[in-house]
């Protein structure tokens, strides 16, 4: 207590050297409160996005089927197991058929994903509906990534070819009833999607799925239903492992930072010893022994972090607010960034987030101030006192 | 040792190591202080005055031979025990001053003791009385960058009294100071060795301080060369009568 009220009383004294590295420090610690915080965000936007649009509570797989093999598709289709169906009946459970096919837009060819959805399913957030058209006599349904990809828009039509059950090709021209926005590049990208009943019919594949989505409220998915169960754990595992990546990426700015803020730190305990040689002699001969002058050296240091922070609070959490409820925009280019990425990002700031970073930062300053104060424990009083260090 | 001496050397020996030689500082100096002198010890720069109470101050050790204050035997004091001693029985004076910048002069002089750790209520009656003993009380909200030489003198003979110390060691008080701020500066001393019964030893070479001085000693070489006291009384310059 003796030496933190001595601390702060030498750091308040030094005022504007204190006050430069204290904003410097806060800068680095709302800095990466703040990345951080957009890339939980991110992370949170992204999984919440793909459940609702592609994984739901989980998805029962045909025993065939590899998302990573396109030509295990011709094989991956089937009848779904009672246990599936009647989940299917009872709409806890959509089925989806995908088909590998070719959409030949404008003269060109274009390989593509049909894919069968139910029109009147629930439990994915895609604008099926829309495949209810009875107008048409095969409706379509793009995304704005496909509909780029292939030139085309709302009312167009494009020639699609497919494989039947016997490996027959056959072909077919759909109409494109409309092109949905969407954040999730997985059901939009190199994809068209097609009423379920009508491609089984086409392709010979009467009651047939590739995958069961399940609903996301669904808490007890049968593991042994006959197909391969992907809980949802398991499918977030690829975007969890591209967020972490990121996230590393997103460390390497923010260890900058910080290493930025801790050679301020340094050189200010480094030029401090130096400046404060007779100092630290007149402490030692008032009373104060070798060890309790590095430690009120290292305190001094050590309560720049804490100042930082507080600092840090004043101006950061009314703009870390304001950035969780406002968001932070997105560039288009981000798009290609590998996941689902909206238009804003709100960041999500934890209190483990803040709470960790606080401590980060308080741990990592007492340890930068406290290695240049060892010094003073090897110096002679009476060489202090004449203003020379060993 | 004798029990009733303030302070008692026997044989006190400093060498420094310089390269391939050895330079003596101090030797075998045989001194004893009492309680209540007003001693000061003279000569030439590089004679062993700062060495000795650097040593008697327990900031540094003896090379050689025995050196006893308060009772403790600072050759084989630990570094924290060393601290202790100065922290409560040992004020100190520099030539020049030693004020702790950041700090007004009410925290300088409160500082010895927070280090004691005395209530906030008692150190401020404690720090106030000092500055009025050095006639500083209105400018205990200063700092030292606003105040004159002669001022942060009075500052850190404030800031060695205030703790109410046996020995204060004054290193050359005088040398930063005109004529005027010096007779203050020491009147003022005097008069807490004679009021307060605080121990002033000096190391000096200023005529006005040998003036006030009731015992002088003169080192030469770092040897006790001659060691003289006065009957007459402090501040009386020019009345010194050896005995």
């Amino acid at each position: 207590m003796k030496l933190l009220k001595l601390a702060l009383r030498n750091l308040l004294g030094a005022r504007l050297r204190t006050w430069l590295n204290v904003i410097v420090l806060s800068f680095a610690f709302v800095t990466i409160i703040g990345l951080q915080g957009v890339y939980e965000g991110m992370n949170r936007q992204a999984m919440q996005a793909e459940i609702e649009a592609e994984y739901g509570g989980g998805q029962f797989w045909h025993p065939e089927y590899n998302p990573y093999d396109p030509l295990t598709l011709q094989e991956a289709h089937d009848s779904p197991p009672p246990e599936i169906q009647e989940m299917i009946n009872k709409g806890e459970a959509t089925p989806i058929l995908i088909l590998q096919g070719t959409a030949y837009p404008q003269g060109r060819f274009y390989p593509v994903l049909l894919k069968g959805i139910d029109p009147g399913q629930k439990i994915l957030n895609i604008p099926s509906f829309v495949l209810n058209d009875q107008e048409e006599e095969f409706p379509a349904l793009i995304g704005t990534r496909m509909a780029e990809s292939l030139k085309i828009k709302a009312g167009d039509k494009v020639t699609l070819r497919w494989r039947d059950v016997n490996g027959t090709f056959d072909a077919r021209e759909a109409t494109i009833v409309h092109v949905m926005r969407t954040t999730v590049q997985a059901i939009d990208q190199g994809q068209i999607w097609l009423p379920l009943e009508k491609l089984q019919q086409l392709a010979g594949m009467e009651k047939a799925a590739t995958i069961v989505v399940v609903d996301k409220n669904i808490k007890n998915i049968p593991e042994n239903a006959g197909w391969v169960l992907k809980d949802q754990k398991t499918l977030l595992r690829d975007i969890q492992e591209l967020v972490k990546t990121k996230t590393v990426g997103s460390s390497i700015l923010y260890i900058i930072l910080m290493l930025l803020a801790m050679l301020a730190i340094f050189d200010t305990q480094v030029l401090s010893i130096w400046r404060r040689r007779k100092e630290i002699g007149t402490l030692m001969a008032l009373g104060m022994t070798r060890w309790s002058v590095v430690k009120l050296f290292t305190l001094e240091g050590a309560l720049h972090g804490i100042l930082a922070t507080l600092v840090g609070a004043i101006y950061g959490l009314p703009l870390l607010t304001l950035f969780a409820r406002k968001g932070w925009g997105m560039p288009e280019a981000v798009d290609s960034y590998g996941f689902a990425i909206g238009e804003r990002i709100y960041p999500i700031y934890s209190g483990g987030l803040i709470l960790g970073t606080t401590l980060l930062v308080l741990i990592v300053t007492t340890i930068v101030s406290f290695l240049p104060s060892r010094r003073i424990a090897k110096m002679k009083p009476t060489e202090a006192l004449r203003g020379k260090i060993q | 040792m004798e029990n009733n001496q303030l302070i008692l050397t026997q044989k006190l020996t400093k060498i420094y190591p310089m390269g391939q030689h050895q330079l003596y500082a101090l030797k075998e100096v045989d001194l004893s202080f009492g309680p209540g002198e007003f001693a000061g010890l003279v000569g030439p720069s590089g004679s062993g005055k700062t060495t000795f109470l650097n040593i008697v101050g327990s900031l540094d050790v003896p090379s050689q031979g025995q050196v006893e204050v308060l009772g403790r035997r600072i050759e084989t004091l630990t570094h924290k025990e060393a601290a202790e001693l100065r922290k409560k029985h040992i004020g100190f004076i520099f030539q020049t001053f030693n004020l702790l910048p950041v700090y007004t002069v009410f925290e300088n002089v409160e500082f010895p003791l927070i280090l004691l750790g005395l209530p906030s209520s008692e150190r401020r009656q404690r720090v106030m009385e000092a500055l009025e003993w050095v006639r500083l009380a209105d400018r205990a909200n200063s700092r030292p960058a606003q105040l004159s030489g002669g001022e942060c003198q009075r500052v850190a003979i404030a800031r060695a009294i205030v703790k109410k110390p046996a020995l204060i060691l004054a290193d050359e008080p005088t040398a930063n100071l005109d004529a005027e701020n010096s007779h203050n500066i020491l009147q003022i001393m005097a008069r807490l060795n004679q009021e307060l019964g605080i121990t002033f030893i000096f190391a000096t070479h200023d005529e006005k301080v040998i003036g006030y001085l009731k015992r002088k000693i003169t080192l030469v070489d770092g040897r006790v060369t001659k060691d003289e006291t006065y009957s007459s009384q402090p501040g009386m310059e020019g009345h010194h009568e050896a005995s």
